[in-house]
């Protein structure tokens, strides 16, 4: 019998003694362990979350005057008239420049650098285009509206703001096809209840802008009407005019045409040539569950209650870091709860502003809203009561040092 | 009578199909000064009868129009949000936008939102999208609507009337209350009209989901004579393509003939339209008439039934239009038609 060679069975391996655990090192301690390149963040000692102090009936009057007005984009009129007439008693000056922006400035005692504050006073809507022989009216869109909330609503046309409804063929009349077809926006009428071309010229000319006839009102915690986006900013606006006068000149711009293009606010940003700017402005909460109720939705954008908006990066800007933690620290410091907009999507004023000449660092703050670009908006009250919180006190303790580097 | 005013009073009151009580009560209180008798059924449609001047047993015309509308019914609580199915029928094209009430615990306004593509399934993020992938929000934090919502509670449409010219009105569920509105006119006129036949004007209920109303009232009642009031399409920019299904706003009733229909009675309110000189159309139609006409023509042993239409824009949406003259022309016509019944009138009905 073949021996196969002995070999040399290894000595069993001592039983490993039960060694004493290590202790798993945290994350921290082992960045700890390495100087790293970045500094840790401070995180500001956060003193608790307060409740903002409620709206007052005068503020919300302003905000329900404003919402209630008609001002589409390239015909801000209505809009602009109460905001003169809201401004006029709290600002030095005062010029609606050639686009139709109201630039106002409320001097301070400083040396006079100018801080730019913005808000759109524009909305989406539309514009009639044509008249056809049954007496309705053909109309085009101004800005980005989604074709299929159009129908079946009520609006008012033109500065006499006459009532109409965008009208829709019954189901009962429609075969399967169309009635799961979206009806384009050239499709539609709007019927002022008028039966020929020329009964409706004499109410709604070809050129009269359209809004939806929605008005605003007080629900629980939110406040709901149209065109919150932007006239949410413009309150806020006033209300930091009525309040100062601020270490530096406040130049307030309630804008034109932001919903077409971002428009009036280069023309602004150029006038003014601030040495910073902030834009007010509302963002899409898209904070609705998920079809699949599995499915977590991660895409929100911003949230309604979790405070105002701060803007890092939308689709068109790269806000000014400085800005951005200056107002972060501000509200950490007051109590103010805040969130910052999730990056990537969309777009404000700000997107003009800071290419304007040789560049303003820029920062946006926005009140979340649902459903903006509707017939019916959403917000919270506290949430906006928070931004015109978080705006006061930013105004109140701004200086240069803030962009120094 | 103020026809708008009215017509904004009827349909200021919800009434859901199977839920018509509180409409219900703000038509009680409208017929029973023009009524004598006032009787709920078992269903909950509302009876009132005005008794005719001919020796008992008199004969009776029921008048039928539906009192239910159309609306929503919350099917899950999402949090704060409300996913809803329909009751009759919904039009899902015309919903994301529309403001609502919720009728939970208390009445809470709220509205109809078309969530984000990314949260809607693929299929449903293009076109039209469906009822069921549509939330209502009602303003509140989750706790609140937990407190005050549950499943099975019913969403009515809140969008507020609106005059547009001449005598036009859009308001929600014009499908039916203009009828009512019609039978309202009608009784008005026959205080001051003597008539041989009982009337009794039967608010019906749950017409959109299967003219169940119409079906038991009618035999319950077990009428000589039906006319079923209901809304017909009205012409208009949306309906080019349907000229002989659509009629004009402003044009008055639209009679209707066809299978449903009894031809002799509807031929004799034709003639009591032309005497009267009361601006009618009339329409064919060649089956289901879509009304209470269809459940109570096979009633019992079969009752003879007529159907007036009340020309109607956008049907089935927050925003249904109508002309004021129309209603107030039906319920002319139909009070003229009754002020003109012979006792016997049913002996010379013929089918040809």
């Amino acid at each position: 019998m073949a021996q196969k060679p002995v070999s040399q069975k290894p000595a069993p391996k001592p039983k490993a003694r039960p060694r004493p655990a290590r202790p798993v090192a945290k994350p921290a301690a082992k960045a700890a362990a390495r100087p790293s390149r970045r500094p840790a963040p401070v995180e500001p000692a956060a003193p608790p979350i307060v409740k903002p102090p409620k709206a007052t009936a005068n503020e919300l009057d302003l905000l329900k005057e404003l919402s209630n007005a008609a001002s589409v984009s390239g015909d801000e009129g209505a809009v602009r008239k109460i905001i003169l007439d809201a401004i006029r008693p709290h600002v030095d000056e005062v010029n609606v420049d050639v686009m139709g922006n109201v630039l106002a400035i409320k001097r301070g005692p400083g040396r006079g650098e100018r801080v730019l504050v913005a808000a759109h006073m524009d909305e989406v809507g539309f514009m009639v285009s044509g008249h056809d022989a049954d007496g309705t009216l053909r109309i085009e869109i101004v800005g980005g509206v989604d074709d299929r909330v159009l129908l079946g609503k009520h609006v008012l046309v033109g500065a006499k703001r006459v009532p109409g409804v965008i009208g829709v063929a019954p189901v009962h009349l429609l075969n399967a096809d169309r009635r799961s077809a979206v009806t384009k926006a050239n499709q539609l009428r709007v019927d002022l209840g008028v039966e020929s071309a020329d009964a409706a010229k004499k109410l709604a000319k070809a050129g009269d802008r359209g809004v939806f006839a929605t008005e605003f009102d007080v629900v629980g915690p939110s406040l709901r009407g149209k065109a919150l986006d932007d006239r949410l900013g413009c309150a806020t606006l006033v209300e930091l005019l009525r309040g100062g006068p601020y270490g530096f000149d406040l130049h307030a711009a309630f804008t034109v045409q932001e919903e077409v293009g971002l428009r009036g606010a280069k023309v602004a940003g150029y006038a003014v040539d601030p040495v910073c700017a902030f834009v007010l402005d509302c963002t899409p909460a898209h904070d609705l569950p998920h079809s699949d109720e599995e499915r977590e939705n991660a895409q929100y954008n911003t949230r309604l209650g979790y405070g105002p908006a701060i803007y890092v990066a939308d689709a068109s800007t790269l806000h000014d870091a400085r800005l951005v933690a200056y107002l972060q620290a501000t509200a950490a410091g007051a109590g103010i709860p805040y969130q910052i907009q999730q990056p990537g999507g969309g777009g404000t004023d700000a997107g003009s502003i800071h290419r304007n000449r040789a560049g303003v660092p820029t920062v946006s703050l926005s009140v979340p809203g649902r459903y903006l670009h509707t017939p019916v908006s959403l917000v919270r009250a506290e949430d906006w009561r928070n931004s015109v919180k978080l705006m006061k006190l930013a105004l109140e303790g701004w200086t240069t040092k803030i962009l120094k580097r | 009578m103020d026809v708008i005013a009215h017509l904004k009073e009827l349909t200021s009151a919800p009434g859901l199909s199977g839920y018509e009580a509180p409409v219900r009560e703000t038509i009680r209180a409208a017929w029973a000064p023009l009524t004598t008798e006032i009787h709920v059924d078992r269903l909950g449609s509302l009876w009132a009868t005005k008794a005719g001047t001919a020796k008992a047993p008199r004969p009776k015309i029921m008048l039928a129009a539906h009192m239910d509308s159309i609306g929503l019914m919350v099917t899950q609580v999402a949090g704060e949000f409300l996913r809803v199915t329909q009751v009759g029928g919904i039009d899902a094209r015309v919903m994301p936008g529309q403001l609502v009430t919720v009728h939970g615990k208390e009445d809470l306004p709220g509205l109809v939102a078309q969530p984000a593509a990314f949260l809607l399934p693929k299929a449903n993020r293009e076109g039209v999208v469906p009822l069921g992938e549509l939330v209502v929000d009602v303003g509140l934090p989750a706790e609140r609507v937990a407190a005050l919502v549950r499943v099975g509670d019913v969403i009515s449409f809140a969008a507020p009337p609106r005059e547009l010219q001449g005598d036009m009105l859009v308001a929600r569920y014009c499908d039916n209350r203009a009828s009512v509105a019609a039978l309202t006119v009608c009784l008005e006129t026959l205080q001051t009209r003597p008539h041989a036949w009982d009337v009794i004007a039967v608010a019906t209920v749950q017409e959109e989901v299967g003219v169940k109303g119409a079906l038991t009232s009618a035999f319950a009642l077990n009428p000589a004579l039906a006319i079923a009031v209901d809304v017909a399409f009205g012409s208009g920019a949306n309906v080019k393509d349907s000229p002989d299904r659509t009629f004009a706003l402003g044009g008055g009733p639209v009679i209707a003939f066809g299978p449903n229909m009894h031809p002799g009675l509807s031929a004799a309110l034709k003639a009591a339209a032309d005497r009267a000189e009361i601006t009618h159309t009339t329409e064919s139609l060649a089956s289901h008439s879509g009304t209470d006409a269809f459940g109570i023509q096979i009633a019992r042993a079969g009752i003879p039934t007529a159907c007036l239409g009340i020309p109607l824009r956008n049907m089935h949406t927050p925003v249904e239009q109508l002309s004021a003259k129309d209603v107030a022309r039906t319920g002319r016509l139909i009070a003229e038609f009754i002020a003109g019944l012979k006792e016997d009138f049913v002996s010379t009905l013929t089918l040809e």
